[in-house]
C-alpha cells in the first residue's frame, strides 16, 4: 500500500508538470467536419433522443415515489454534471453521475437502482449533462477526493493487459494517430455520455473505459468499481476548463 | 418507453422556397444477423417504410433495409407551394408504427 501511494505521488508530480505545459484539448477537434456538425446540430444528434426521454422521466412520478422534479426544480441542475464525479459522504467514496442518480433513486424514491447503462439511466444522465452544455468542466476541489484522484492518475499510467499498454501510451503519446480508422483522442471526459456510431447507442464513460481495457486485452473492472470512478476523477481533472459537450458524438 | 422521434421543419416558409426536413427516430434497426451473449440469433426488427404526406399528397417516401444503422436519420427537401399538415409515418416489423404531425404554413 505504501509503495502504491509513493508511486502515485511520483506520478502526480510528473502529471503536474505535463498538465501545465499543455492546455487541455477535446477529442472533438479530431472529428470529421460531418461528425462535428452532427454533434452540434440538435436535429441530427441522436443523443437528443435520450435527452428527450430523460426530460420526460424527470417529471414523471411513479407513486408512491416522488418525481425528480419534486425535489430538483427546473434550472437547478445547470452545471451539476460539470462537477461530477463528486464525493458521497454516506459512502465515503466518489460517485459518478450515473451512480448519483441511482443513489437518489434508492435513498429518496425508495426504488431499486437501474443496472448500469440501462436506457432510462442513460436518458436521465444525458438530460442532466445536456443542461451543462457549454459550461466549463469544473471538478470539485474537495480534499476528500484528492487521494482517489491520485490513484486515478496512477491507474492512467499503469500498464494493463496482454498488450501491456497504459492509457497514457495511446492517449498522451499518440493523440491524433489513427486506431482502427478513428483518431485517438486526448483523454478528456466532457462529452460523456456520448453517442458512438460504433455502438449505435448512447453510452457512459465507464462503458468507454471498459471497452479500452478490453482493447488492450485486460480484464475490465465491473461497472461502478472504485478504480473506474478514480479514473473518471482524473479524466475530469484533465478536462477542467473545457466546455461540456454532452451528449457528444464519436465515431 | 414510448417511441421517441424528432422532426425538424420550419413552421413557415415563403411560397416557392426549398424547405429542408430532418427526421430522427429511436429504433434498434436489428439486422437479424447478430447473435446475443448466449449465441442465439437476435430476431430481425426493422423499420420498413417511411412516408411524409402534406395533407393527402405524398411528398416523400423511403424503404429501409437491414444495412441501415440504428436510430435512422432521414433528410429531404421539397418546394413549398401550399400550407397544410405534414404527417410523418414510420412503420415496420412487430407492428411498429409511429406518426408525428407538424403544421406547416406558406407565408
Amino acid at each position: 500500500m505504501k509503495r502504491r501511494s509513493a508511486a502515485a505521488a511520483v506520478c502526480a508530480a510528473v502529471l503536474a508538470v505535463s498538465a501545465s505545459a499543455e492546455p487541455p484539448r477535446s477529442g472533438r477537434a479530431l472529428l470529421s467536419p460531418a461528425l462535428q456538425a452532427m454533434q452540434e446540430d440538435d436535429s441530427q444528434n441522436p443523443g437528443l433522443l435520450w435527452v428527450a426521454d430523460g426530460e420526460a422521466a424527470w417529471s414523471l412520478a411513479e407513486p408512491p415515489s416522488r418525481a425528480c422534479a419534486d425535489c430538483h426544480p427546473r434550472g437547478q441542475w445547470v452545471g451539476v454534471a460539470a462537477r461530477y464525479p463528486a464525493f458521497d459522504a454516506p459512502l465515503q467514496r466518489p460517485v459518478n453521475l450515473q451512480q448519483r442518480i441511482n443513489l437518489c433513486r434508492q435513498r429518496h424514491q425508495g426504488r431499486p437502482p437501474w443496472p448500469p447503462e440501462q436506457r432510462e439511466l442513460l436518458a436521465l444522465e444525458a438530460f442532466i449533462a445536456r443542461a451543462s452544455r457549454g459550461l466549463p468542466v469544473a471538478p470539485p476541489q474537495d480534499p476528500r477526493l484528492a487521494p482517489f484522484r491520485l490513484r486515478g492518475a496512477a491507474t492512467y499510467r499503469q500498464r494493463f493487459g496482454q498488450l501491456d499498454l497504459s492509457c497514457a501510451h495511446c492517449h498522451d503519446r499518440h493523440v491524433g494517430a489513427r486506431l482502427g480508422g478513428s483518431p485517438l483522442p486526448p483523454a478528456t471526459s466532457g462529452a460523456y455520455p456520448v453517442y458512438r456510431l460504433e455502438w449505435q447507442s448512447l453510452g457512459g464513460l465507464q462503458r468507454r473505459l471498459r471497452a479500452c481495457l478490453t482493447g488492450v486485452r485486460a480484464e475490465p473492472w465491473p461497472y461502478g468499481a472504485i478504480e473506474l470512478v478514480e479514473l473518471e476523477l482524473y479524466l475530469a481533472q484533465r478536462s477542467a476548463g473545457l466546455p461540456m459537450e454532452a451528449p457528444g458524438v464519436r465515431p | 418507453m414510448a417511441v421517441r422521434a424528432r422532426v425538424t421543419v420550419p413552421a413557415s416558409a415563403p411560397a416557392g422556397s426549398v424547405v429542408e426536413v430532418r427526421t430522427l427516430i429511436a429504433h434498434a434497426m436489428e439486422s437479424g444477423l447478430r447473435v446475443d451473449g448466449d449465441g442465439r440469433r437476435v430476431p430481425q426488427d426493422l423499420i420498413r417504410r417511411f412516408t411524409c404526406h402534406l395533407d393527402q399528397e405524398l411528398l416523400f417516401s423511403a424503404d429501409l433495409h437491414a444495412a441501415i444503422a440504428a436510430n435512422p436519420f432521414l433528410s429531404f427537401s421539397w418546394v413549398a407551394r401550399r400550407s397544410g399538415t405534414l404527417r410523418f409515418t414510420w412503420s415496420g416489423d412487430r407492428g411498429f408504427a409511429h406518426t408525428e404531425t407538424v403544421v406547416f404554413t406558406v407565408s
